[in-house]
């Protein structure tokens, strides 16, 4: 259903490499995914994967190191490659909000909270000090701040880790965005503070449409809240497909690595953990062959001298691997 | 091994208490204490996993850093193999060292950039040990087999390795002076998931080839869950429950450990469209200004008007049991009057 509907965003064939002393380093490779309007997207990976220099290069929100260096991103069908500064700076201000994973270096210490948001409300919706200081309470207690025109008045420093993420959240509303991205928003926090913040996110969802990508290396947190997941392991993106086909079929040998290798709280308690074994490949070299090969128990020939395509496996659920966990042979492609 | 009924306490923690002082003003006078850690009592059994869960501020790391006395407690007995660690002097204090260890979170901030991955692995061997340099290299080289780095890498700088060989380095390290007792705090928390796993098979197998202690510090109740034996829940500086890990995770007594339990995100989007989550409201409150009565009282969804007045005591409801929660101690006397209701029913019928 959700194909007939344009996407929100578009990202087709991004690359992006760092130029470092040692040489470049490809950290994101030829990725290409989309965000349906009110969609809610889990990006997992392990660090270093490429998950969030992907939604870094999205926005142009690189260190000078890092270069694009191909492909394309679409945003409401508007080519943001081409987009000139002023575009841009209002795209970042009102169209897509951010959270990040530390709250505490996203807020300014030194302003208090109710500056920073209706700082942007001023900017971005041409609204009068009275009518943002309003919304500005709205939107704290939308975030489930109580006593929110009180609290406006507070420094960061005086909430809560949880609270400041919650602040952080009602700053990336305050325009009504259409895309929100949060990478690992929920990380630095408690698992009981985490459980409230999903709790907002998902009531969120149903107040507002928006699309949302949510970037997490916790399966958990992704078998929770998202409508599609995306895979990433050494800057490309291994699987994609909608939450409960994937987490029922996974194809690709790392996803299902990755879900046998995570223990639980509940369910069949296992006597010894699966492990996978080496490391993640540094990101030096050209992506001629699949990344995963070294550590993968199934690799063919062709692993070694070609880097495999995304196939589509059926549901909207594809895979960039030729061994079908099915047959246990090789993909007929 | 879990299997095996863990026959004594290597580890006796008694009423353990660690308050940090607040001093303010210009004469730096005391105005009150941080009560990190407030009055823990437990075993720890010999060759047994015992896992401490909590948030962060809830005091497991204190509490960790207490037992090996890297801090001098405000109060309370630690007998670690019969010896109270918490009084020693000085001189016997070093003694005592190399039967307990520690392997720390960060192995990017535990370990000497400085210094070669041979020259850590060796300087414990320096410090307590006689041995002349020859015989140091054949025990590093050991050490590093056992922990599965290899050789050739002794005489390279910690930066040079990846996150899980630098942890796999801190452990080697640990193991030098072949400790009986371990703390792991968060050893594998700063890993990705692909090399947790790896790390914590390591702890594994060489708990069961040394037959080592661990009190396992962590966050991640899925990971003690896998792990331990027994498991302690703290909150706000004690002990809210203790128990078996199996009666634990099914059967939670604590409100407290079973909202965390409950919060905890299922990997798998059909149980977690469907299970019903309890979420807490509110945050930890500060361990300087605990509230009055039960910590939890604040976030309790199932707070009862005595919580707000009285402490409850940590005792032990059922056999192997612990538990620090006045509704445990009603349930107790509910079927403390339940059995005599019956007896009654039964007398009346017999007369």
């Amino acid at each position: 259903m959700r194909d007939t509907i344009a996407p929100l965003l578009d990202v087709a064939q991004l690359k992006t490499v760092f130029h470092t002393r040692s040489g470049a380093v490809h950290a994101v490779n030829s990725v290409s995914f989309s965000v349906a309007p009110g969609e809610l997207v889990g990006v997992v990976g392990e660090s270093g994967s490429g998950k969030s220099v992907t939604m870094m290069s999205l926005m142009n929100l690189l260190p000078r190191s890092a270069e694009i260096v191909g492909g394309e991103v679409l945003f409401e069908g508007r080519d943001v490659r081409a987009m000139n500064r002023a575009e841009l700076l209002r795209l970042r201000g009102r169209d897509v909000g951010f959270v990040f994973q530390d709250p505490m270096t996203s807020l300014n210490p030194v302003f208090t909270v109710g500056r920073q948001i209706t700082e942007r409300l001023r900017k971005h919706m041409n609204m009068s000090k009275a009518e943002a200081k309003m919304r500005a309470a709205e939107l704290l207690s939308l975030v489930g701040i109580s006593d929110a025109a009180r609290r406006l008045q507070d420094y960061p420093h005086q909430f809560s880790g949880g609270m400041r993420q919650r602040v952080v959240i009602a700053i990336a509303l305050a325009c009504d965005p259409k895309l929100l991205i949060a990478d690992e928003p929920t990380t630095a926090l408690d698992v009981t503070i985490q459980a409230q913040i999903i709790a907002l996110v998902r009531d969120l969802r149903q107040k507002l449409d928006m699309g949302i990508v949510w970037i997490t290396h916790d399966l958990g947190v992704v078998a929770g809240i998202a409508d599609r997941v995306i895979v990433m392991y050494a800057g490309q993106i291994v699987e994609q497909g909608p939450v409960r086909e994937l987490f029922a079929r996974p194809q690709h040998p790392y996803t299902r690595a990755l879900l046998e290798t995570l223990p639980s709280v509940t369910g069949a308690r296992s006597e010894r953990l699966r492990t996978i074994e080496g490391q993640p490949p540094s990101l030096g070299g050209a992506p001629d062959r699949c990344p995963f090969a070294p550590r993968c128990a199934h690799t063919f020939g062709r692993c070694l001298t070609e880097n495999p395509q995304r196939i589509e496996v059926g549901g909207g659920h594809d895979v960039a691997c030729w061994w079908d966990p099915q047959t246990g042979e090789m993909r007929h492609v | 091994m879990s299997e095996m009924a863990p026959i004594k306490p290597l580890v006796e923690v008694r009423d353990l208490t660690m308050h940090f002082d607040i001093h303010a003003g210009i004469l730096r006078r005391k105005v009150g204490a941080v009560k990190a850690v407030d009055g823990l009592s437990f075993d720890i059994m010999e060759g047994e996993t015992l896992g401490l869960v909590g948030e962060s501020g809830c005091g497991k790391s204190t509490t960790g850093r207490a037992i090996l006395r890297l801090y001098d407690p405000t109060a309370g007995s630690v007998r670690i193999g019969g010896v109270d660690v918490a009084s020693l002097g000085s001189a016997d204090l070093r003694r005592a060292r190399p039967q307990m260890q520690m392997i720390f979170q960060d192995p990017q901030a535990s370990l000497n950039p400085r210094m070669t991955v041979g020259s850590i692995i060796a300087e414990p061997l320096r410090e307590h040990s006689d041995m002349d340099r020859a015989a140091r290299d054949v025990r590093v080289r050991e050490l590093m087999d056992a922990v599965g780095l290899n050789r050739a890498f002794a005489s390279r700088y910690p930066h040079e390795f990846s996150g899980g060989q630098r942890q796999r380095i801190g452990i080697a390290r640990a193991l030098a002076l072949n400790p009986r007792f371990i703390v792991c705090d968060e050893p594998i928390a700063a890993l990705d998931v692909s090399i947790q796993a790896q790390v914590v098979n390591l702890l594994e197998d060489l708990q069961r080839d040394l037959g080592l202690t661990y009190l396992f510090i962590s966050h991640d109740l899925s990971m003690v869950r896998h792990l331990a034996n027994r498991v302690a829940v703290m909150y706000l500086g004690k002990i809210v429950e203790l128990a078996p890990r199996d009666a634990l995770y099914s059967d939670p007594r604590h409100p407290y450990t079973e909202a965390l339990l409950s919060a905890v995100p299922v990997a798998d989007p059909v149980v977690e469209a469907t299970r019903q989550q309890i979420i807490l409201q509110g945050d930890v409150p500060s361990p300087a200004n605990p509230p009055k009565g039960c910590n939890f009282c604040t976030r309790c969804p199932k707070v009862m008007p005595v919580c707000h007045e009285v402490s409850p005591v940590f005792v032990e409801h059922m056999p192997g049991r612990f538990a620090a929660c006045h509704l445990i101690d009603e349930e107790k006397d509910a079927s403390v009057l339940r059995e005599n209701k019956n007896d009654n029913v039964q007398q009346g019928e017999t007369q």
